[in-house]
């Protein structure tokens, strides 16, 4: 026990000693939390509409009106003719050409079914389908409004179209904010960067300057040497996390519902699956070069098969199944649903067992693989 | 000086092979408590490789070793216990200060608060080390730092010291100095097992080894050596046999 | 000259004799683009959703029917009460209820209206807005069928079409960004710590007093990483077109060019790194910490700029690599050259040589 006593203080005055290092460890990373969380939104608005107007009638200016008063348009211009509208599309200033053909209001009021052309940039697939959502209520709205002018009073009764209204209600976050879900996932995710990139680095570090093999010649126990690694980087984890959440509350005002013993609880765990698997990289690797080239590899994985960003249940099967080996997943579940939905013990125990698991083996390893011959 | 007539070092047909390249190829020798032993050879001969092995951090391919009563095989752990090991490169963190490197070493020895705090003025005060003490390790040049890798591995007052081309880099004087503290280590009962390219050194061993191409090739007093290859010096010995 | 090939040779020797790290080199980005171009995507798919039918009759059944047909939801439960759908959300499992009020067949018949209460775990806002507008719309399509023989008058009818991703693949979306963030970090992260390693170990001095000039030793080290990331990109590249089916609908060479373009940006960033640190760790912390987040966030890899607060979408301008993701939709997508890029790659080489520029001066004031 004494001796992992000096291995933490040493590890600690190495750290704080590290000018260089203090503002990448603890500044920078909360920066980003604060200016990157807004960016994370996936929200569709301000959509660049460029039109052809063919027709040059009130019907298509009261139409291109409708999506001027819209928040999701941005009407950028009216071209002259299509191939000018193409191009600004190339170009990148439009993402979607309304153009409205010749004869439109003629044929609207004669055959009484008129069409209306449509080009989505369809690159963002996504993107492309909630605007054509979007495009298609707009005109829908102004249809509407239009027959109900031109009819001048009620349809007769047969005439009327059955209704079907789909009210949502978004429960846990009612106006759809997406710093309420984007915050806590990006905390989780500096907090898994900034332990793994520090724990991966660190043991091969003392390979790479000498020091390790001093460190060899000694009668200390291989456990007592990891034990003594984690310790400091599990409360460096733990400082993060509460600077983060405190950022959380005081400038995005995100509700923090369920229980913070729980969420530190459930931190700890994962803090120390994190730090195995970077001692694991440490002990395994020659040079600090290949350990961050390795961290590097599983950080983008793991933060991209995280459900943080994308949702998990549209992956492939298989890449679900690769999911349950990812830690981060785990820990943005649990974040999202202590802090948003006040999840119980309870609710988070198959996580817990799950991460428990992961670090019991990830520390194991570590252990194991930290060699004291060569 | 006090060479006892106890082997503290018992080595018999010891090998390390890397695939087909035997980098020590069974040398065998022993080591008497409170001896200076002089571990010759040129770069490549197989000195630190063979050392690695007595001191517990590289497993022996073949052959028997017993360092201060343990195998090498079985008991590399016990061994680590009773022993100090100063390593060619220096090992020491240079973002700690000196005494801050002495409290570490001593903490993961396992010595007590007080232990250590007595240690590290007594060593501190021995060399010379009082106004530098605070400062940080790197900062210090390489001829303090090698008496402070000393010190550290002198800490836990270890029946033998290892070490490895201690003096190297470093001008005559400070040398000389190193030297004294060798031998002081060894007048206190402390076996010294040191490598070195240095010849003049040799000659203040009480017995040298000269191992060439993974083989030891000669090994006795300075004097008999000298008098075996007809030689004036331990320089010229070592180049007739390198020479082959 | 001959010393500076010389010395050339010798950072190639370095790089390919470390066996662990040219696999990784070439493996893991391979092994990435494999795994994010078959698993990432932000559209929804197999959502799990419970139904509560408090009317169970035709048209909730109808309707029921064609929800779980699409291949967006799977509608894992049908519920009997209200109060069970707190514990459900916080399990975590389902993402949304449907309610069916009471006599929906008769409400819809009858009084023309019926209504659908759709409850969604709005934790996650996007799959949560996804779930509205698709449930909305099938019940659209319904009521369309149920209304098939009203005959309205003045309809405006648009028709969509999608250009440049007509099939709406999400790999389209995810392969161009997801090749940026692997060269941007690939380039820049390599250069910058093998250039600090060498400061770090103290053999730079060595280098800098040798008769190689000072900018010879720099582009020594940085020629054998241009010539791995060429033939990263040219890899992924390459998977894009063979195993993705993404298109080049511009000019190859174009975009060949423009890639090694992007490189030698991020190159020239990875000295600029390196100027700035004096050891491994802190140059790994810049290029890992520093460039990692906003890569991925402001770069339109995944997030719509379009979308963010305006200050955001200016800083978006200075990174790299949201102009380099422009470059690769416009030639592979919408198969347009150099009179609809000039202004991104100007940008770029831009940014490269004000970094270069940088770095020169950062250099000059080290060694005074």
């Amino acid at each position: 026990m004494n001796t992992i006593r000096y291995i933490i203080q040493k590890e600690f005055k190495q750290i704080f000693r590290n000018k260089g290092m203090l503002p990448l460890i603890f500044v920078l990373p909360l920066i980003q939390l604060i200016i990157l969380s807004n960016a994370a939104t996936f929200e569709i608005k301000n959509i660049k509409v460029g039109y052809v107007d063919f027709d040059h009638s009130s019907t298509s200016d009261g139409l291109m009106d409708k999506f001027t008063a819209s928040t999701y348009f941005q009407v950028k211009d009216q071209f002259p003719s299509q191939q000018l509208a193409n191009s600004a599309m190339l170009n990148g200033d439009i993402d979607v050409i309304i153009t409205i053909p010749s004869h439109f209001e003629r044929d609207l009021l004669k055959e009484q079914k008129v069409n209306l052309g449509l080009q989505i940039n369809a690159i963002d697939g996504a993107a492309a389908g909630v605007t054509n959502f979007y495009i298609q209520q707009v005109v829908s709205t102004y249809n509407n409004a239009i027959r109900a002018e031109l009819i001048q009073g009620n349809l007769p009764s047969e005439m009327l179209p059955k209704n079907l209204l789909t009210i949502p209600s978004f429960w846990y976050n009612e106006t759809l904010n997406y710093k309420t879900f984007m915050v806590p996932g990006i905390l989780v995710l500096i907090v898994t960067m900034i332990t793994l990139f520090l724990s991966g680095m660190n043991i091969v570090r003392e390979k790479e300057i000498g020091t390790l093999e001093q460190i060899n010649v000694t009668p200390i126990k291989k456990h007592q040497f990891i034990i003594g690694k984690l310790f400091p980087f599990v409360l460096i984890g733990l400082l993060l996390l509460t600077i983060g959440l405190v950022i959380s509350k005081v400038i995005f005002s995100i509700p923090i519902n369920g229980s913070i013993l729980l969420m530190y609880g459930y931190t700890i765990i994962y803090i120390l699956v994190i730090l195995g698997i970077g001692l694991f990289i440490s002990n395994f690797t020659d040079t600090q070069q290949q350990a961050m080239f390795i961290s590097w590899f599983f950080v983008v994985i793991f933060i991209l098969m995280s459900g943080l960003f994308t949702p998990i249940e549209s992956m492939p099967k298989w890449a679900q199944v690769l999911t349950d080996f990812n830690p981060i997943k785990y820990f943005v579940e649990v974040m999202r649903m202590v802090m948003l939905k006040g999840s119980s013990f309870q609710d988070i125990l198959p996580q817990i067992i799950k991460t428990s698991i992961y670090a019991i083996l990830m520390n194991g390893l570590a252990v194991w693989s930290y060699k004291k011959t060569v | 000086m006090s060479v006892r007539d106890e082997n503290i070092i018992e080595v018999e047909g010891l090998t390390k092979a890397f695939g087909d390249f035997k980098a020590v190829n069974e040398i065998s020798f022993v080591v008497k408590r409170g001896e200076i032993f002089g571990f010759l050879g040129a770069n490549g001969a197989g000195k630190t490789t063979a050392m690695k092995m007595l001191i517990g951090i590289s497993t022996p391919t073949s052959g028997k070793a017993k360092v201060a009563g343990f195998d090498v095989f079985t008991s590399a752990e016990d061994i680590k216990k009773n022993i100090g090991y100063m390593s060619q490169k220096f090992a020491l963190y240079d973002d700690l200060t000196v005494r801050e490197n002495i409290t570490f070493f001593g903490g993961i020895y396992g010595l007590k608060r007080q232990q250590i705090k007595n240690k590290s003025n007594q060593l501190i005060e021995e060399l010379g080390l009082e106004d530098v003490k605070n400062q940080l390790v790197g900062s210090l040049p390489l001829g303090w730092k090698q008496k402070i890798s000393f010190s550290v591995a002198m800490l836990h007052e270890p029946k033998i010291v290892f070490l490895d081309e201690p003096t190297g880099g470093v001008d005559p004087i400070t040398r000389r100095q190193f030297w004294e503290m060798i031998y002081k280590a060894a007048d206190e009962g402390t076996t010294i097992f040191v490598t070195t390219h240095y010849m003049d050194e040799a000659e203040y061993c009480n017995r040298v080894s000269i191992m060439v191409n993974g083989k030891i090739e000669a090994l006795d007093t300075p004097q008999k050596l000298k008098e075996q290859f007809k030689a004036d010096n331990m320089n010229d010995v070592f180049l007739k046999l390198a020479r082959g | 000259m001959k010393k500076f090939i010389g010395f050339i040779k010798k950072e190639f020797y370095h790089i390919f004799r470390d066996r662990r790290s040219l696999f990784i080199l070439f493996g893991m980005p391979i092994a990435q683009i494999m795994l994010f171009g078959f698993a990432i995507t932000n559209e929804i798919n197999n959502v799990n959703v419970v139904v509560l039918d408090l009317s169970k009759d035709v048209s909730t059944n109808t309707i029921v029917n064609k929800i779980s047909a699409s291949s967006y939801f799977t509608v894992t439960q049908l519920l009997e009460s209200q109060n069970e759908v707190e514990s459900i959300f916080k399990k975590g499992k389902v993402k949304a209820v449907i309610v069916f009020e009471k006599d929906f067949d008769q409400q819809m018949r009858n009084a023309g209206i019926a209504k659908i209460q759709l409850l969604t775990d709005a934790t996650d806002p996007n799959t949560a807005n996804t779930i509205n507008n698709y449930i909305t719309s099938i019940t659209q399509n319904y009521a369309k069928e149920i209304n098939q023989d009203i005959q309205l008058p003045f309809q405006i009818v648009p028709e969509s079409r999608m250009v440049f991703n007509p099939e709406i693949k999400s790999v389209f979306m995810f392969v161009p960004g997801v090749m940026t963030i692997i060269l941007m970090l690939v380039s820049a992260m390599m250069t910058s710590i093998s250039i600090t390693k060498e400061k770090e170990l103290g053999t730079m001095e060595i280098l800098l007093v040798s008769p190689l000039k000072p900018y010879q030793v720099i582009i020594g080290k940085v020629i054998p990483y241009v010539f791995l990331s060429i033939i990263n990109a040219l890899v992924i590249i390459l998977l894009s077109i063979f195993i993705f089916k993404m298109p080049v609908q511009g000019s190859f060479f174009l975009l060949g060019l423009e890639s090694v373009l992007f490189i030698i940006t991020s190159l020239s960033l990875g000295i600029l790194i390196s100027t700035m640190s004096k050891t491994q760790q802190t140059a790994m912390m810049i290029s890992l910490m520093g460039l990692m987040l906003p890569v991925i966030l402001l770069s339109g890899f995944i997030f719509p700029i379009n979308s963010m607060p305006l200050p955001l979408q200016v800083i978006s301008n200075i990174i790299p690599a949201k102009w380099f993701i422009i470059i690769i939709k416009g030639v592979m997508l919408k198969g347009v050259g150099l009179l609809y890029l000039w202004k991104e790659t100007l940008i770029l080489l831009g940014m490269t040589v004000f970094f270069i520029l940088l770095s020169i001066r950062k250099y000059k004031i080290r060694l005074e």
